[in-house]
């Protein structure tokens, strides 16, 4: 029974996306997505549960697709790090659909629905343990973002949308290159058995299959916005809808996660010849993106964009922590995955609240094109919408919160997610580069200061310069989740040890590739 | 045969590249074609190429040598549809951007050159 937990994270998105495809009625689609992605966040909770089982070893639930054994079919693999990605990923959901829900669904037909492929597709690169099959979610999850990005239309989003649907192209045609160079090298697609296959290949091809793999990295790093292939991201994420932008949080982190996991799994040190292979290069990428984030933010005059920026530098802080290899420093950036994509995601949803009210049009452009029946659109006049009063208050109480996740400042979990990070690099553990720990304190927390200095100016420009503006009006349906999001971050604060310790198990987990490898192949005797 | 098939691949990407970088929207478009149908004939050649072989099974006797290899064909075919699925998107969205901007520049303006 709890085999199948591994695959319902992708089916029930699957189901209720379909579903929604076909409700009419704007009531009931609202209450079959909310209904579909607070299941999805228990299913997750679930799977998060039961891989932390069994002390210290954790089960890593395998479910071989059709019953075939793993070497020569599908396998899905959750253990405790894509159970946590799963989980961050269902959270998310459940935010964007509360607060699309109310008002921004009803920009363009179907708004729903994508959410919902978008969540299966997520959940699906998390779960894969099959290359190929990590490129079909890739896909499902980046056609879904498409119609995210261009959801409600207009010149900017489409714009945007055309230079982001050419990169992500480009970007799969490179990892359909790289997969194939990897299995005409190794002869499998299965990442466990890959993990086995890469320490005893012969001299003459390993230089073929680290083409393979570095040609896949670059495909990887497209998706994560790293520097000198991240210039996409901030304009692509500003241009969104803000719940959608807020989804988009965590698609760079898929491209963190696919690098995390098959460097960890395919060059860990047990690769002999193979091992360590692009931690220097991926290391010096990472930082290289730091720097040019942070100076992003602080050129940027717009809170979307400066967001946008802020994406980039944890990708970056991220891509250059995994590659030390340590199971501290690692469970430090797990934590700091979470806390900065949370962050990020409730500073779109703020964006949104505090953003013009005009932003949706009467009659959406193109909307007739797209849906000649009106069959998508929703007719109905929206519910009378409760208005909170001293807005102002509230809402700049909310930025407070979401600068101080976003900065890491204390005693917010983002200045923990930081500590927990950095406290072990000062032990320097062997770095890919000399002198790699002190560098990356280093720029961690030069950007956490200057990350508070473009959001401190930010602020000042939109609370304080700006005297003449319209109090905006912020509606319950939208206020509550980014409220419900932010209190978890408080939460967080008091309980951290829990997560932090989930995470730090996860870490251990994952940096020895044979306890994902055994498992995945252990039933595989045909 | 592999002379044939290598120049192929490196013809198709070369020019798929050159147009990708052109400021077009419809050479950029037939440029990602041309980079896909490069890419489908790699990952094709990937289990090597052999004139006559079985495509499946067919009997008990011989080794897997004498067959061709059944997966990159599967995974050829998965590449050809999602490409297929997503270019055609890229063409609506192509379409709407020429018809909000007026242009067919991939920047929706005209530029300096």
């Amino acid at each position: 029974m709890t085999t199948h937990l591994a695959i319902a994270p992708i089916l029930l998105p699957l189901a209720a996306g379909a579903t929604l495809l076909l409700v009419k009625k704007r009531s009931t689609s609202g209450a079959l997505a909310i209904a579909a992605s607070a299941v999805l966040v228990l299913l997750a909770a679930a799977l998060a549960v039961v891989t932390d089982r069994g002390g210290g070893e954790g089960v890593t639930l395998v479910y071989r697709v059709g019953d075939w054994p793993a070497a020569v079919a599908i396998v899905l693999v959750a253990d405790r790090l894509a159970a946590a990605m799963v989980l961050l990923a269902s959270v998310l959901g459940l935010v964007n659909t509360l607060y699309g829900f109310s008002r921004w669904s009803r920009l363009g037909p179907y708004y729903l629905a994508l959410s919902q492929f978008l969540l299966m597709g997520l959940n699906g690169a998390f779960l894969t343990g099959d290359l190929f099959n990590l490129f079909v979610f890739f896909e499902i999850l980046l056609a879904a973002s498409y119609g995210l990005l261009l959801h409600g239309s207009g010149a900017k989003r489409v714009g945007a949308g055309l230079h982001y649907i050419v990169i992500n192209l480009a970007a799969s045609l490179l990892f359909l290159i790289g997969v194939s160079l990897i299995f005409g090298v190794a002869g499998s697609l299965n990442m466990a058995a890959l993990a086995g296959l890469i320490p005893t290949l012969p001299p003459q091809t390993r230089s073929l299959a680290h083409a393979g793999a570095a040609i896949l990295g670059v495909a990887f790093l497209i998706k994560a916005a790293a520097w000198p292939m991240g210039f996409w991201l901030p304009r692509t994420y500003e241009a969104a809808a803000p719940p959608a932008a807020a989804m988009f949080a965590i698609m760079t982190k898929v491209g963190v996660y696919a690098v995390m996991r098959l460097g960890l799994l395919f060059f860990g040190p047990h690769a002999a010849a193979s091992a360590g292979f692009g931690d220097a290069w991926l290391f010096v990428t990472g930082v290289a993106t730091v720097v040019v984030g942070v100076v992003g933010m602080l050129a940027a005059n717009d809170l979307g964009r400066i967001t946008g920026y802020s994406v980039v530098v944890s990708a970056g802080v991220l891509l250059s922590a995994i590659v030390f290899r340590d199971a501290a420093v690692l469970a430090g950036a797990l934590l700091y995955l979470v806390i900065s994509t949370l962050g990020a995601a409730a500073l779109y949803l703020l964006d949104g609240l505090i953003g013009p009210d005009d932003v949706i049009p009467d009659e959406p452009p193109l909307l007739e094109a797209y849906d000649p029946e009106g069959a998508g659109a929703f007719t109905e006049e929206d519910e009378t919408a409760v208005v909170i009063p001293a807005p102002i208050g509230v809402l700049s109480a909310g930025f407070l919160i979401c600068t101080l996740l976003i900065a890491g400042i204390p005693p917010l979990p983002g200045f923990l997610a930081k500590v927990a990070m950095l406290a072990p690099l000062l032990h320097a553990p062997a770095g890919p580069t000399p002198g790699a720990a002190a560098i990356l304190a280093t720029v961690v927390i030069a950007s956490s200061f200057f990350a508070l200095f473009a959001l401190a100016r930010a602020g000042v420009q939109i609370w304080w310069a700006e005297s003449r503006r319209v109090p905006p009006t912020i509606r319950l349906g939208e206020a509550a989740p980014l409220a419900a999001l932010l209190m978890t971050c408080l939460l967080l604060t008091f309980v951290v040890e829990a997560p932090l310790g989930f995470l730090q198990r996860a870490a251990d987990q994952a940096l020895e590739p044979a306890r994902y490898a055994v498992p995945v192949l252990g039933g595989a005797a045909p | 045969m592999e002379i044939v098939l290598a120049v192929a691949i490196g013809v198709l990407s070369g020019c798929g590249v050159w147009l990708l970088l052109r400021p077009r929207t419809f050479q950029v478009v037939i440029g990602l074609t041309l980079i896909s149908y490069a890419v489908n004939l790699f990952i094709f050649s990937t289990g090597g190429l052999r004139i006559g072989a079985e495509p499946v099974l067919s009997g008990a006797t011989g080794t897997l040598a004498l067959f061709a290899d059944p997966l990159p064909q599967a995974l050829v075919l998965t590449a050809i549809v999602i490409g297929f699925a997503t270019t055609a998107l890229l063409l609506v969205v192509i379409m709407a951007a020429r018809g909000l901007s007026g242009s067919d520049h991939v920047d929706g303006t005209q530029g300096e050159s």
